[in-house]
């Protein structure tokens, strides 16, 4: 603004920014970031808003929490009345808490697409291994994160939950039990243990926020992928900003709006009607079930009849993330030129829908028959199909740049 | 424009889906019309006012309501002086100036009082089964006001064949129980007389006091349908911009 | 976040398309900006008190019992109330002070309701840097005029609650209340 009229002289503003950023250069950080130094490839499609969007969500969900737990209070007799006085008492608490619980929810629907995208377009390939490590690192983080938030209203599934998924770690021989008394910091689910997760609740969010910083770090090394899964040269990129950032602001709106409707109509459809009941450590609901983004795996974990193999599945079938880079031996990182292994892949997308169903089922009968066979094709997608496909298959012909005719074919 | 829409429908797709897991029922509860239901619903304030009737003369004889002070029944329409009143209705522990246990009467900031001075008690008093307390009952059961509906209502004969244990009553609804369930029938035509003049039929006082027991368990729901209102209308014309600016930006490319 | 789509976004294109995406940038980003404000807002309202807490706002004694010469202490918001039953002598030691001996001057007359001047109440905290004034136990000491002295710093309020030595600036504060009948007082 001053500046246009005197372009000789700098003005006192621009003078006092340059005078801060040869100190801290705090903008420029920003802006080789998420600004105009960042070059993207130009044809990232609205699956590369979701980690944009992942980072949104979190800064909405610390947020909140920050908020929430100045009314919140740790403790097995008066938590739970903490909870319903910020839905009842506290200005806008009811906001506030049903926008931080069903943002839960909304943040694992984000990192699964976020996820999904990786698979699919195969970012975790050759130079992003380490990029991949630490998201998955943050998505372990987010579901210890969401299972201890999920315990601190004290409602009977709270407490449930927290007795199931704790008691899993009874499964290491020998120490299982030490180690769970350990956790507990007690014989059971009680004071301490409710206590020590609002603790860790509320640190790690910022250990995710770090970790973003890393996953962020890692990915402008190589660059973004892109859908094509080729190699960009200069002339196919963008700035960041203004084309990926107004994009990223148009998907926050359409986000927002899906979120909204949700926290505004139907704050419970997402939530369990027995965590509206107080803890009871003498009475077990009938039928425990954790949220609905852990079912695939709590899937799993029933899956198989041993309790020790069943823990191990489960983990295993997390964990097994971290080697996809190697299982997948295809040279072709984009599944949009690989007609086999993406035949495959979305079976094996709807596979981890089925058990996210089963998880939801008693474990009997057809859901856990079902429960088992997914089970089984969940491993052998990763250890069988996506080397041996990897290695067999002839995939499309690549285009040389984005520009090249190739490209509407593969599109 | 159409991967905006695929990216979209797959978010429902996996909201939805995972909606569904959780609507598995046991037994099939009927819906019903609520004036709080949909995207504009509201409390009737007279319909709030004769379950609180209900609540007052039949359930709270046997159900607290603790998180309800009688200061939230300004939210029924009730006024300041109408409020004291029927909070000085009832009396709670005090200790007076010798420092001896006495009663001083309620006031608008106490909330309804448990009838039971514990649980062992109430157990004892109710052939062994605990009264819940009603304050959170519409969210806390699958089903919500509809399930509630249906089950003080749902008592009848039970099946032939199956025998029913003493002190508990058939009920078709009840099935977290094994259709038995401790209360008896309470509503009956008649059983209240309104304040208003409704005709009190069975139909009616159970509708009343649903709707009552859901504005007790969810006492912001209107403020939520007006914020939503707001917030939605602000969304959609902020996503409409950001979309304009986005093709408007992006045009550059082209040239 | 749309301030993120802020200002000196690119500088190229035509004179035409760049009026139109001007505007609509900048309708865009004040559209943001003023959300994001309003979206604070829950955020920051939920520090003020609550509405259970409002609802204990007021606090209601009875005098029936307090003797001529004694005083009492009465929870308010959190804070303590100074109650005095104030002796005659105490009345017009209060009265008698010269105006230009006060550091926050007003008459005692304006610190009491009319036909009450026998009750003194006032917020008991004191008004240099909050702490609770000695003087209401009978063997409390009382300052050089006979009212409270405040212990932290040693500011001396006399029969009327007015600061007359000391550090603190202003006089002890009267809290909003009404009689409710002859002998029932509500604050707040």
């Amino acid at each position: 603004m001053s500046t246009d009229n005197s372009s000789t002289e700098k003005s006192v503003w621009r003078r006092a920014f340059e005078w801060h950023e040869a100190r801290l250069p705090l903008v420029s950080f920003i802006d080789n970031a998420v600004g105009t130094k960042y070059p993207a490839p130009r044809n990232l499609n609205y699956f590369w808003n979701f980690g944009f969007l992942a980072g949104f969500v979190l800064v909405l969900m610390i947020m909140t929490g920050v908020v929430l737990a100045m009314n919140y209070i740790p403790h097995k007799d008066m938590a739970f009345d903490s909870v319903e006085r910020i839905m009842r008492d506290v200005n806008y608490g009811w906001l506030i808490r049903y926008m931080h619980a069903n943002g839960a929810s909304f943040f694992f629907i984000v990192v699964y697409i976020h996820i999904f995208r990786g698979l699919y377009y195969g970012s975790y390939k050759a130079p992003r291994e380490v990029l991949w490590w630490i998201g998955i690192i943050i998505y372990l983080v987010m579901m210890a994160t969401a299972f201890m938030g999920y315990v601190l209203p004290w409602g009977q599934m709270s407490f449930w939950g927290a007795t199931v998924i704790t008691n899993l770690f009874s499964a290491i021989p020998l120490i299982g039990e030490p180690i769970v008394t350990f956790l507990w910091g007690g014989f059971s689910v009680d004071n301490p243990t409710l206590n020590r997760f609002f603790a860790l609740h509320y640190l790690l969010p910022f250990v995710i926020f770090a970790l973003v910083f890393l996953h962020v770090w890692a990915l402008h090394i190589p660059g973004s992928n892109n859908p094509l899964g080729i190699e960009v040269g200069p002339a196919d990129k963008i700035p960041f900003h203004p084309y990926y950032t107004i994009k990223d602001v148009f998907g926050i709106g359409v986000f927002l709006l899906v979120y909204f409707a949700v926290v505004f109509w139907g704050p419970n459809m997402l939530g369990d009607p027995l965590n509206y009941v107080v803890a009871n450590p003498l009475v077990t609901p009938p039928h425990i079930v954790p949220e609905w983004y852990y079912l695939p795996f709590y899937a799993i974990l029933r899956a198989i009849p041993d309790k020790l193999l069943g823990v191990i599945a489960m983990f295993g079938s997390i964990l097994v993330l971290f080697v996809v880079p190697w299982l997948d031996t295809s040279r072709v990182r984009s599944a949009n030129f690989r007609p086999v292994y993406r035949v495959f892949f979305w079976l094996f997308i709807i596979n981890g829908m089925v058990l996210g169903w089963c998880g939801s089922q008693l474990p009997e009968g057809l859901p856990l028959i079902v429960g088992r066979i997914c089970t089984l094709y969940y491993f052998l997608f990763f250890f069988v199909l996506m080397p041996v496909i990897g290695w067999m298959e002839t995939p499309k012909p690549l285009p040389a740049s984005i520009g090249s005719p190739a490209l509407k074919a593969a599109e | 424009m159409k991967k905006i829409i695929l990216a979209a429908a797959a978010t429902l797709a996996l909201a939805s889906f995972t909606a569904s897991v959780f609507a598995a029922e046991e037994v099939h509860i009927p819906k019903e019309q609520w004036s709080f239901n949909g995207t504009f619903g509201k409390f009737d304030r007279l319909q709030l006012q004769r379950g609180l009737q209900v609540y007052k003369e039949i359930c709270a004889s046997c159900h607290s309501l603790k998180y309800v002070a009688f200061r939230n029944l300004a939210a029924l329409g009730y006024n300041e002086a109408q409020i004291k009143a029927f909070a000085a209705e009832y009396e709670y522990p005090d200790i007076d100036d010798e420092g001896s246990d006495t009663k001083r009467k309620g006031l608008p900031s106490d909330y309804f009082p448990n009838p039971y001075p514990n649980e062992k008690f109430a157990r004892a008093s109710s052939n062994g089964a605990l009264p819940p307390d009603l304050s959170l009952i519409s969210k806390a059961r699958e089903g919500g006001p509809d399930y509630l509906f249906h089950l003080i209502t749902g008592y009848e004969d039970p099946p032939a064949g199956m025998t029913v244990m003493d002190g508990m009553s058939y009920n078709k609804y009840f099935s977290s129980g094994n259709f038995q369930i401790a209360m008896v029938k309470q509503i009956e035509d008649d059983k209240v007389t309104y304040a208003d003049g409704t005709k009190a039929t069975t139909d009616q006082i159970a509708r009343d006091v649903t709707a009552f027991l859901h504005w007790a368990a969810e006492p912001m729901l209107e403020a939520r349908h007006s914020t939503g209102l707001r917030v939605m209308l602000y969304m959609i014309v902020f996503t409409l911009l950001a979309y304009f600016l986005k093709r408007r930006i992006w045009a550059r490319l082209d040239k | 976040m749309a301030n993120t789509a802020t200002a000196h976004s690119v500088a190229s294109g035509t004179a035409d398309g760049e009026t139109r995406r001007d505007f609509l940038l900048h309708s865009t980003v004040a559209f943001g900006t003023v959300g994001t404000a309003l979206a604070v807002w829950p955020l920051i309202s939920s520090m003020n008190p609550a509405a259970d807490t409002l609802a204990l706002s007021t606090t209601e004694f009875s005098l029936a019992n307090l003797q001529e010469g004694q005083a009492i202490i009465v929870v308010w918001q959190g804070k303590p109330v100074f109650v005095r039953y104030r002796t005659p002598a105490e009345i017009e030691s209060a009265r008698n002070a010269p105006m230009s001996d006060l550091v926050d001057p007003i008459k005692d007359e304006e610190r009491v309701k009319k036909d009450k001047e026998k009750y003194l109440i006032l917020v008991g905290v004191c008004t240099h840097l909050g702490c609770i004034p000695l003087g209401t136990k009978p063997m409390d000491p009382r300052g050089d005029f006979g009212g409270w002295l405040c212990p932290c710093h040693g500011s001396h309020y006399d029969t009327a609650g007015r600061i007359r030595k000391g550090p603190a600036p202003k006089n002890l504060a009267v809290p909003p209340y009404q009689y409710l009948d002859d002998t029932t007082v509500r604050i707040g």
